[in-house]
């Protein structure tokens, strides 16, 4: 049975009811009559209240009022069945876990193929989440409430209670780190805590909510060939023309090393591509991929002027595109012959198909590329080496000899200035 | 050996460079020196050392505009060069400009010269009596003119490749980027180490020669180190015509400070281009 806002609550609290006395029919006569709210509440509702192990116990009477249990009527033992059946009070220590699955079974069975569930499956000292470790206990609240633990512009830092814990990450071998420092710095993170944008995504848009599962598993929101989806919920657009650029193709065609969204832009730090760090980060990212393409690039004006950080020159997404990257023999390419001048006129206003014909990728090594730049270059060589070969050797006679004074008298020739007369 | 030398020891002076020339050496040093340290870094790009020297002049951008500025101004010391020479050519008809000991164009004298200072250094000949200018220092002064032909060429192209685009494919401007990156190593390289070497740091001049400075060589400079010219002055009797008196004092003191900070900048980037050679690059 799933619990449902829509639903008045003394229906929903009657159905409780009845299935609870229909679980406990066989013991029901000799049963006593199960706790109130009140009778529980006499002893926790204390906010000092302690068990043996010093560890509170308390139930703030004001806050479990105010919470969506609270609100609906739901009865402590609902959730703590085992003490309906319970005769002695106070009572012991140890109690059953309260069984959200009784209620939520929807949210629970999407747990269960979660990455949480899998990892306290397979250790009981595991430090995965559980229902409450999200959702709190006592106070929960509806997803809804800006007060609540999972509320929109709240969730990044409950999942940061774990993903952005040293200690946690390291007992739970979480790969990723401080995921929430990352993700709190990203484009989605400043949205969300600067800008206070609720369209803005938090973890769950991304990961779901209670299905989460890791990045390798196919059936995870975030597997790559799933990713474009994922952000395509938001970035429609975009995603569109990723489909129809090289890149999507190949993701499409099976490619296992075709990028998808979060291969640019990360997937917990996305930035701004306005600014000038995101210049020098695409590069690095396209480069990953087009080694050739990046060190050629580096070795031509534009590569060099935005090694040093002047950021106004183009860099790869300048000339290429963003998502509908084109082969260059494809008409639609950025840098097709059909639109190269265009291309080279967002910057250079004057550029015609002779200024075009400016290699931005030359390569001085390759004969095949570019044979007359091969040439000069060979010829800049060899004049370099030559050059500082002789005076090289020129420089150190002279210097060993101009060091070592001479012995013998310096001889001087009767005929000597005969060359200079004219 | 007549009356010329009646009083040699003392300091008599004769005048190598006149003011124009030696203003035009300090402002080709000033704009070369310029030019290295706000180019340089771009061509060494990929090493650490050349994004922090870009930051020093604020960075890729204006390290540009710097580069420019400097550019102009060579470019103006190129001009008023070759105007002045061709002032003397036409106008003064000074055709020892072109030919003979006191012109800078290549003559067969200066392969002897060369050979012949070759043996000296391996003491199998006297040392060659050199007149006016000698071969390393025409090799000095061809080697500053081809590389304004070329790198400023080249860099004028680079600078506006719109205008150039009209008149050259595009496909040069990947040349021009190629030479006048390595012409500009060349040039850097050599006056940074074969010039300082040739004109100031040899033992025999060490730690400078302030000629350039004061324009000024002593007496003694003179007959020792340019013996042809000497004799050639003197039975021509036009020794006295250069004579002049000693530099102001300021002068040699000047010249030490501007010699200094430009030798030592000088190496400071022949030992970040040897590091980004060594290091960086391999």
């Amino acid at each position: 049975m799933t619990f449902t806002s829509s639903v008045p609550f003394f229906l929903l609290a009657a159905c409780l009811t009845a299935t609870t006395a229909l679980a406990q029919k066989p013991a029901a006569s000799a049963a006593p009559k199960p706790p109130t709210n009140d009778d529980c509440l006499a002893c926790h509702g204390d906010a000092s209240a302690t068990g043996a192990s010093g560890r509170s116990v308390a139930v703030l009477p004001d806050k479990f009022a105010a919470s969506i249990h609270g609100q609906s009527g739901i009865a402590c033992v609902d959730c703590h069945a085992d003490l309906a059946r319970s005769a002695d009070f106070p009572h012991g220590e140890k109690l059953a876990p309260a069984a959200c699955s009784n209620c939520h079974a929807d949210p629970a069975a999407q747990y269960d193929a979660g990455v949480h569930a899998e990892a306290r499956r397979a250790s009981k000292q595991s430090v995965a989440a559980a229902c409450k470790d999200c959702h709190g206990t006592h106070e929960i609240r509806s997803s809804k409430d800006p007060d609540s633990l999972t509320y929109h512009l709240n969730l990044p830092a409950t999942c940061g209670r774990c993903h952005g814990n040293a200690d946690i990450i390291r007992r739970g071998r979480i790969a990723i780190g401080d995921v929430v420092a990352q993700f709190q710095d990203s484009i989605h993170g400043q949205a969300l805590s600067k800008s206070g944008l609720i369209v803005a995504p938090d973890c769950k848009d991304c990961h779901n909510a209670h299905d989460i599962r890791r990045k390798n598993d196919p059936g995870s929101k975030v597997f790559r060939t799933a990713v474009p989806g994922t952000c395509g919920k938001c970035h429609e657009g975009i995603q569109r023309r990723y489909q129809h650029g090289v890149h999507g193709d190949a993701l499409a065609k099976g490619r296992p090393d075709a990028p998808v969204c979060v291969t640019c832009h990360s997937a917990h730090q996305i930035q701004r591509t306005e600014g000038s760090t995101w210049k020098t980060h695409v590069l690095r990212e396209c480069g990953t991929c087009h080694p050739e393409s990046k060190r050629t690039f580096r070795d031509t004006f534009h590569g060099q002027e935005t090694q040093l950080g002047f950021m106004r020159v183009a860099t790869c997404a300048d000339c290429h595109g963003a998502h509908d990257i084109y082969p260059k023999s494809d008409a639609r390419s950025m840098v097709s012959s059909a639109r190269v001048v265009e291309t080279c006129r967002k910057c250079h206003p004057g550029s015609s198909a002779s200024f075009a014909k400016y290699d931005p990728h030359a390569d001085r090594h390759s004969h095949a590329r570019n044979p007359m730049l091969f040439y000069t270059s060979k010829f800049m060589e060899a004049l370099l080496i030559g050059v500082f070969a002789f005076f090289g050797v020129h420089t150190a006679l002279w210097a060993s000899r101009a060091v070592k004074p001479d012995v013998q008298v310096k001889p001087r020739r009767p005929d000597a200035g005969r060359r200079s007369q004219e | 050996m007549d009356d010329t030398r009646a009083a040699p020891v003392e300091p008599t002076a004769y005048q190598r460079f006149d003011r124009y020339n030696r203003l035009l050496h300090g402002v080709l040093m000033f704009s070369f020196l310029g030019l290295a340290f706000t180019g340089m870094p771009l061509l060494f790009s990929d090493a650490a050392w050349a994004v922090r020297l870009a930051g020093l002049f604020g960075g890729g951008r204006s390290a540009g505009i710097l580069h420019r500025t400097f550019a102009v101004l060579l470019i103006a010391c190129f001009v008023l060069h070759v105007w002045r020479l061709m002032h003397r050519l036409y106008v003064k008809k000074e055709l020892e400009v072109l030919w003979g000991p006191e012109s800078m164009t290549p003559q067969p004298r200066d392969i002897v010269e060369m050979l012949a200072h070759i043996r000296w250094f391996l003491r199998l000949g006297p040392q060659p009596r050199f007149d006016h200018f000698t071969y390393w220092e025409k090799f000095d002064y061809w080697a500053v003119f081809w590389g304004m032909g070329i790198i400023g060429g080249s860099g004028l192209v680079l600078w506006f490749p719109e205008f150039f685009s009209k008149l050259l494919p595009g496909s040069w401007f990947n040349i021009a980027l190629l030479v006048h990156g390595e012409e500009g190593l060349l040039a850097v390289g050599f006056i940074f180490t074969i010039h300082f070497f040739n004109s100031h740091l040899r033992p025999d001049k060490f730690p400078m020669d302030p000629v350039i400075f004061t324009g000024r060589v002593s007496h003694h400079e003179l007959m020792e180190e340019r013996p042809a010219e000497y004799e050639r002055l003197q039975r021509a009797h036009r020794l006295d015509e250069i004579e002049v008196g000693p530099a102001p004092g300021w002068v040699p003191t000047l010249a030490k400070f501007v010699a200094l900070v430009a030798v030592t900048f000088g190496l400071v980037m022949v030992g970040l281009i040897v590091y980004a050679v060594l290091f960086a690059r391999l």
